[in-house]
C-alpha cells in the first residue's frame, strides 16, 4: 500500500505512512479499524491537498484571466457598444475587416513596432553594459543597484508627466541642453520621430535598471572556472565578455527580449499622457499612437467595444506568433550549444 | 523514526583544502576590481536615474510661470508645500492614498498567501497534472492583462462595480509571476527532509504549510509582497478604465487627472507626480536591498 508519501524520500523500514502508530504488538480489531480510518484520511490528504493548494490560483485565473481572454474573441465577433455592454449583436468578421481597412490601425501597428524597437534595443544594450559594470567588485555596490531601480518604483503616470515637461519644446530641460551645445530646438511632441523617441525614453528610463539587475543575477551565476580557464588561454577582458559571458547569458537574454517585446506591444500610459490634450489619438497626427492606445480609442472614445475586442485578439495572435518564433529560436540555440 | 531523521552525511565530509591564490590577471568577472571609468559610468547612470525624480521635486517647488521660462529651474524654489497642499486637495489625493493603500495591501497579502500555497505544491508535492498545470502558469505570465480588459469591463458594468474598489482588486489577485517566484524559491530553500520529518510526526498537509512552509518561505514572501504592492500601486490602465477621478480614484488615476485639465498648472502637476511616487521611493529607501535581492533571485532561473 505504498502511499504517495514515500515518493519524496526513502521509505521508513516498515514503509509505514500512518501517523502516530503505537508500538503495540497485536492490535485489537477496534484499534485496527481506527488505524485504517486514519490511514485512509492520510491518503486522501496526500492525494488531494496539492490540488487544494493550487486551486485558488486557478479559480481566480479562470475567472479573471482565461475567461475574459476567450470572451474577448467572442465579443470581437459582435457589435457591442460601450453604453450597453451586455447587448451583443452578431457581426461575424465585420469588426476585423473594419479594422484592417482602417489606416489608423496600420499606423498604430507600425508605431508600436518602431516604438518597441527604439525602446527595447537601447534599453537591453545599456542594461547589459550596466550589469557588466555592476558585476565588478565595487564600493557601495548595493547603493548603485538600488539607485538603478528607483525609476522602476516610479509609476507610469508620474514618469510620463515629468518627461512631458523635460521634453517641452520651448522651456524643456532637454531642448535647453541641446541648444546650449549648439543644436536647434526639437519639437518633441509634434514631429514623428522625435515624439516616438521621447515616448520610448520614458520606457527606457523605467526599465533599464530592472533588466540590468536580471542580467547581473545571471552573470553572477556563471562559474568562475570558465573565466579562469579563458584567462589561462590568454583571453583578455573583452574576449572573456564575448566568449564566456554572452554565451552563458543566452537564456536570460532571450527571456528579457520576450518580456520586453510583450511589454512593448502593450505600451499605453506613456503615449496617452505624453500629449494630454490629444489623449487617445496619440498626438495631433496619430504620430505616436500605439495599438494599446488605438484599442482604447476604439473602445472607450468611439465606444465600439466589439471593434476594440477585435484589436485585442489581433494583438493576442501577434503575441502567439512572437512566442512561436521565440520557441524556435531557443531550440535552435540549445541545439547549437 | 530516527532512521529517516539522520542527517545526510554531508557535514562529515572534511572541507576541501583552500584554493591556492591565483595571480590577479587570471581573475575575471565578479572578482575584478572596478577601475575609475566604471565609477564614472555608474555616476552618469545614477544621475540619469535620479535626475528626473529630483527635477520633479524642483519643478514642484516653483510656480507655473517659472516653468514657462528658459532656462528651466535647476534649484528648489519656495513653493513646494503650497503646491503639495493644493495638489492634495485638487486631485482628491487623500482619498486616493487610502484607496490605493487598501487595494495594494489586500492584493499583496492575498497574492502572497495564494502564491505560497501553489508555489509549495508545484515545488515539493507530487500530483497528477503537475507539469501541465505549471506550463499553464508559465504561459499565463506571457499573456498581458490588457487583452482581457474588455470582458472584464463588461463584467464590472454588469455587476455595477464601476467606481468601486473591488473592480480593481479582483483582477489584480491573479499573479502567475507570484506562483512561479515562490516555486523557484521553495525548490531550493525548503529541504525535503524537513517536510518528511513533519510528515513522520503525523502532520497533515495544512500543518506542514503552517509550521514548515510558511516559516521557510518568509523572506521570499516579504519580497513578493513588496513587488506586488509596488506593481498594484503603480497600475494604470485598468484603474483608469473603471475608476473615475470623482469616484474612488487610485493615486495613479488622480495624478493622471491632474495632467488632463484644460489649463494645466505645471507645478501642481509635478507636485501631484511627486506625491504619487514618494511613498514607493520611501519603501525602496528602506527595503531597497531586499527588493534588489528578490528581483535577482527571481531572475536566475527565469
Amino acid at each position: 500500500m505504498a502511499t504517495r508519501h514515500d515518493t519524496a524520500a526513502p521509505p521508513t523500514e516498515e514503509g509505514g505512512a500512518a501517523p502516530g502508530r503505537p508500538p503495540a504488538a497485536v492490535p485489537d480489531e477496534k484499534e485496527q479499524r481506527r488505524r485504517n480510518r486514519m490511514s485512509r484520511r492520510w491518503q486522501r490528504d496526500i492525494r488531494w491537498s496539492p490540488y487544494a493548494f493550487v486551486s485558488p490560483f486557478f479559480l481566480l485565473f479562470v475567472a479573471f484571466g482565461l475567461f475574459p481572454l476567450i470572451y474577448t474573441g467572442w465579443a470581437s465577433l459582435h457589435t457591442v457598444e460601450l453604453t450597453a455592454p451586455t447587448d451583443m449583436q452578431w457581426a461575424g468578421l465585420r469588426n476585423y475587416t473594419r479594422i484592417f481597412d482602417d489606416d489608423f490601425f496600420w499606423n498604430a501597428a507600425k508605431n508600436t513596432l518602431t516604438i518597441g524597437i527604439i525602446s527595447t534595443v537601447p534599453q537591453l544594450l545599456m542594461a547589459m553594459g550596466l550589469a557588466h559594470i555592476l558585476n565588478y567588485r565595487l564600493r557601495g555596490s548595493i547603493f548603485y543597484r538600488v539607485m538603478m531601480l528607483a525609476p522602476y518604483a516610479t509609476s507610469i503616470a508620474s514618469a510620463s508627466l515629468v518627461f512631458v515637461l523635460l521634453f517641452g519644446r520651448d522651456y524643456g530641460m532637454i531642448n535647453w541642453a541641446l541648444h546650449a551645445i549648439g543644436f536647434d530646438k526639437i519639437d518633441w511632441q509634434n514631429d514623428k520621430w522625435p515624439s516616438q523617441i521621447a515616448v520610448s525614453t520614458i520606457v527606457i528610463w523605467r526599465w533599464t535598471g530592472y533588466n540590468a539587475l536580471i542580467y547581473l543575477a545571471a552573470m553572477q551565476a556563471i562559474p568562475h572556472d570558465l573565466y579562469e580557464s579563458a584567462a589561462l588561454d590568454g583571453a583578455n577582458r573583452w574576449q572573456q565578455f564575448f566568449h564566456v559571458t554572452l554565451p552563458s547569458l543566452r537564456p536570460t537574454i532571450l527571456f528579457t527580449v520576450v518580456v520586453s517585446t510583450i511589454g512593448a506591444s502593450q505600451v499605453f500610459g506613456e503615449p496617452l499622457l505624453f500629449d494630454a490634450n490629444k489623449g487617445a489619438s496619440g498626438g495631433a497626427e496619430h504620430q505616436f499612437q500605439t495599438l494599446g492606445l488605438y484599442l482604447y480609442e476604439q473602445g472607450w472614445v468611439n465606444q465600439h467595444l466589439g471593434r476594440a475586442s477585435a484589436i485585442a485578439w489581433t494583438m493576442f495572435l501577434i503575441l502567439i506568433v512572437i512566442g512561436i518564433v521565440n520557441y524556435v529560436i531557443s531550440r535552435r540555440l540549445r541545439a547549437s550549444s | 523514526m530516527t532512521t529517516t531523521l539522520t542527517k545526510p552525511p554531508a557535514d562529515a565530509v572534511p572541507e576541501p583544502p583552500k584554493r591556492l591564490r591565483r595571480p590577479k590577471s587570471a581573475r575575471a568577472g565578479g572578482q575584478m576590481h572596478a577601475g575609475p571609468l566604471a565609477y564614472v559610468i555608474l555616476a552618469l547612470f545614477t544621475i540619469g536615474s535620479l535626475g528626473p525624480l529630483v527635477w520633479t521635486a524642483i519643478a514642484a517647488s516653483r510656480d507655473t510661470n517659472r516653468l514657462a521660462q528658459s532656462p528651466p529651474p535647476f534649484w528648489f524654489g519656495s513653493n513646494l508645500f503650497h503646491n503639495l497642499d493644493v495638489a492634495w486637495t485638487e486631485a482628491n489625493l487623500g482619498e486616493a492614498f487610502v484607496n490605493t493603500t487598501f487595494v495594494a495591501g489586500v492584493s499583496a497579502v492575498t497574492v502572497v498567501f495564494l502564491s505560497t500555497l501553489a508555489g509549495f505544491a508545484f515545488a515539493k508535492l507530487r500530483f497528477k497534472g503537475r507539469g501541465a498545470l505549471m506550463l499553464i502558469v508559465v504561459g499565463t505570465m506571457m499573456v498581458p492583462p490588457q487583452l482581457s480588459v474588455i470582458p472584464l469591463y463588461m463584467m464590472v458594468a454588469k455587476l455595477d462595480w464601476t467606481d468601486q474598489l473591488q473592480a480593481v482588486i479582483f483582477p489584480s489577485l491573479v499573479s502567475a509571476f507570484g506562483v512561479f517566484f515562490m516555486r523557484q524559491y521553495l525548490i531550493q530553500a525548503l529541504p525535503d527532509e524537513l517536510i518528511e520529518a513533519a510528515r513522520v510526526d503525523g502532520a497533515s498537509s495544512w500543518r506542514v504549510i503552517w509550521h514548515v512552509v510558511f516559516p521557510a518561505a518568509r523572506p521570499a514572501m516579504a519580497v513578493l509582497g513588496m513587488l506586488v504592492f509596488v506593481q498594484t500601486w503603480n497600475d494604470f490602465l485598468w484603474p483608469f478604465l473603471v475608476l473615475t477621478q470623482t469616484g474612488n480614484p487610485t493615486v495613479q488615476v488622480a495624478v493622471a487627472g491632474l495632467g488632463r485639465g484644460f489649463t494645466p498648472d505645471q507645478s501642481l502637476i509635478m507636485a501631484g507626480a511627486l506625491l504619487g511616487t514618494l511613498p514607493l521611493l520611501f519603501v525602496f529607501a528602506l527595503f531597497g536591498k531586499q527588493i534588489v535581492g528578490g528581483i535577482m533571485q527571481g531572475a536566475v532561473k527565469g
